[in-house]
């Protein structure tokens, strides 16, 4: 019954494709897998927007949507309704192609990107040997259509928060890829499902999760900086920064379109959260060895929604960076403290199994963290700001 | 140490996080259709025109000087001057706006309109549920629309309408005085050459006004 629940969905698959006959039942597999994605995900994406509105509201001591269904749960059905039936408006000087592709580019790569998450045991849709490999490259490729976006609008806004969203994205995505590179030197494998393997095992009861070693947690907390400038979350949300840029690279959308970017962007959320979870929180499996009789999805995606309540909390909590303060932080500390970290993962795979590693690898990770953010990110430059031409 | 007030401020979110649920107190918000605050003396949107009496054609204030319509900021006003006059509040016939629009969707509520208005007949009204499904037509009010009693301006603003009705009541003693003055001397002048005729100008049967300038 337990081992049942734990792999429903996949019996579910099975029982569902076995009514077809032999030659088919490869393709309708891959297509009731791609179904199941693109109702899952979008699903989630309405949840979170719930959860975004009234937590946020909450932090800021409102009651937020209650209006729509109880507690406001329909709210993310009434704002798709409204997306859905507003004038589609393009600009008339905008590139028609380019501004239809953005959005669809966008949205395609982000799930794309799923594809290769095991979300539970035995369900990984692809299970790639380089499935991180191929999560990046379809990360990389959001930056594309933010660019389109910005380009085809023909608006200046559209174009400085496009060129905002490249430049941040550019910068953030070699953090997130080394943090990661941590992970795949200790397991030794690009493959999301040896990953979560290599982590599910337990001591006394308690995994090995990665975040539980020293280098791990630097490498997830660089992780989830790197990850919520890669989603352009606050407080690096500056390609979109609506105080000075309208919206930023989507200033010319509206309607379904605007809707797309939407979508695309909370899934964008959700798919970092789950590769986050994957790498660090030890993927599907359960934070205790007692509880291993839970289902297995059950773990996935509940540590991806406390991801995003997370990511959700620190949205509500910090102001916005200057463009300069974002840059300083990715190449002056985000990237040499992943580059140590990586040296401090070396150490820690060939050091011998005992407590002696875990005092270095702190010690080192402990002091350099103090240093480099006593030193590089110092307020040194506070005071009067001078000008050097408007004055 | 880096990264102490990220966690200082999570800690503070985290506060009003939970007690929003535990305190009632601390939700500042009201669920509006229902609630409502009432609003503030110097609360102001729209203008409106004040009318004396129960007509609102007769007893309006307005002597479509253009003063609002000149000054206006968006430009959001229209008048037509009448082309006859009628009696002012003082008795002075005055022209009378034969049409005042305001396009409230082109109106910022700056207020100016009543600074300049040497009549006291603009004034800021406080209703601010004008929603319509008539983009144009709903949001242009014309004269009838604008025109709202001096009750209804004491309800909202009591003092501001206060002192708008004692600067007007003394500017009618004064102009009273000056028109008894001025009938007073008409009257003796006629007395003079002739048999004293009983002036009866009493304050309550002034004349229509106009005969004599003052």
């Amino acid at each position: 019954m337990i081992e049942n629940a734990d792999q429903i969905f996949v019996l579910l698959k099975h029982w569902a494709v076995g009514f077809l006959p032999a030659g088919w039942q490869g393709i309708a597999g891959v297509i009731l897998s791609v179904v199941a994605i693109l109702v899952v995900f979008p699903s989630l994406f309405a949840v979170a927007v719930w959860m975004e509105r009234k937590g946020l509201a909450r932090m800021q001591n409102r009651i937020g949507p209650n209006r729509v269904g109880p507690i406001g749960l329909l709210q993310p059905i009434a704002d798709a309704v409204k997306s859905l039936t507003k004038e589609d408006i393009v600009p008339l000087r905008a590139d028609a192609v380019v501004h239809f592709m953005a959005p669809v580019a966008l949205v395609v790569v982000v799930f794309m990107g799923i594809a290769v998450l095991p979300m539970g045991r035995n369900m990984t849709f692809v299970s790639m040997d380089a499935g991180l490999l191929f999560f990046f490259a379809m990360g990389a490729s959001t930056e594309l259509s933010v660019f389109m976006a910005g380009w085809s609008s023909r608006n200046k806004y559209s174009l400085l928060g496009a060129m905002r969203g490249v430049a941040q994205m550019i910068s953030y995505e070699v953090p997130l890829l080394m943090s990661s590179v941590a992970v795949v030197m200790i397991t030794g494998s690009l493959s999301l499902d040896k990953i979560v393997e290599a982590q599910n095992q337990y001591t006394w009861g308690l995994p090995h999760w990665y975040i539980f070693t020293p280098w791990g947690l630097a490498a997830f907390l660089m992780y989830a900086t790197a990850a919520t400038a890669e989603t352009n979350r606050s407080p690096f949300d500056l390609p979109e920064g609506e105080s000075e840029l309208v919206a930023g690279y989507f200033t010319e959308y509206s309607g379904f379109k605007w809707a797309l970017f939407f979508l695309g962007e909370y899934v964008g959320m959700l798919s970092i959260s789950g590769l986050g979870t994957t790498l660090f929180l030890g993927g599907w499996s359960s934070p205790f060895a007692f509880l291993g009789w839970v289902p297995s999805w059950f773990w996935f995606f509940s540590k991806v929604m406390m991801s995003i309540a997370v990511f959700i909390w620190i949205r509500g909590t910090l102001p916005r960076l200057r463009q300069d303060q974002l840059m300083n932080f990715a190449w002056k500390f985000v990237i040499p403290f992943t580059l140590l970290d990586l040296a401090v993962a070396a150490l820690w795979r060939f050091m011998s199994d005992g407590w002696a590693r875990w005092v270095v690898c702190s010690a080192i990770l402990l002091l350099a963290y103090a240093l480099m953010g006593g030193v590089s990110m110092s307020r040194k430059h506070l005071g009067l700001r001078t000008y050097r031409y408007a004055e | 140490m880096l990264g102490e007030g990220i966690l200082k401020g999570l800690a503070e979110t985290a506060k009003n996080f939970a007690g929003s649920f535990v305190s009632a107190e601390r939700l500042t918000t009201v669920q509006y259709p229902e609630q409502r605050i009432a609003p503030i003396e110097a609360t102001r949107d729209f203008p409106f025109l004040v009318y004396d009496g129960n007509d609102w054609e007769a007893g309006m204030r307005c002597v479509a000087c253009q003063i609002c319509e000149k000054e206006c900021p968006p430009k959001c006003i229209y008048i037509v001057k009448s082309a006859d006059k009628k009696p002012d509040a003082l008795g002075k016939p005055q022209f009378y706006p034969a049409r005042f629009d305001i396009d409230i969707s082109v109106c910022m509520s700056c207020q100016i309109c009543v600074e300049v208005c040497p009549f006291e007949a603009i004034k800021m009204d406080t209703e601010f549920e004008l929603s319509t499904t008539d983009r144009f037509g709903g949001l242009l009010f014309d004269r009838k629309e604008l025109a709202k009693s001096n009750e209804h301006y004491h309800k909202i603003h009591p003092t501001e309408a206060a002192e708008v009705d004692a600067r007007l009541a003394a500017q009618k003693v004064k102009s009273d005085a000056k028109s008894d003055a001025a009938l007073a001397a008409a009257a003796a002048k006629a007395a003079a050459p002739a048999k004293p005729v009983p002036a009866a100008a009493s304050p309550a049967t002034k004349p229509e006004g106009g005969e004599e300038k003052p």
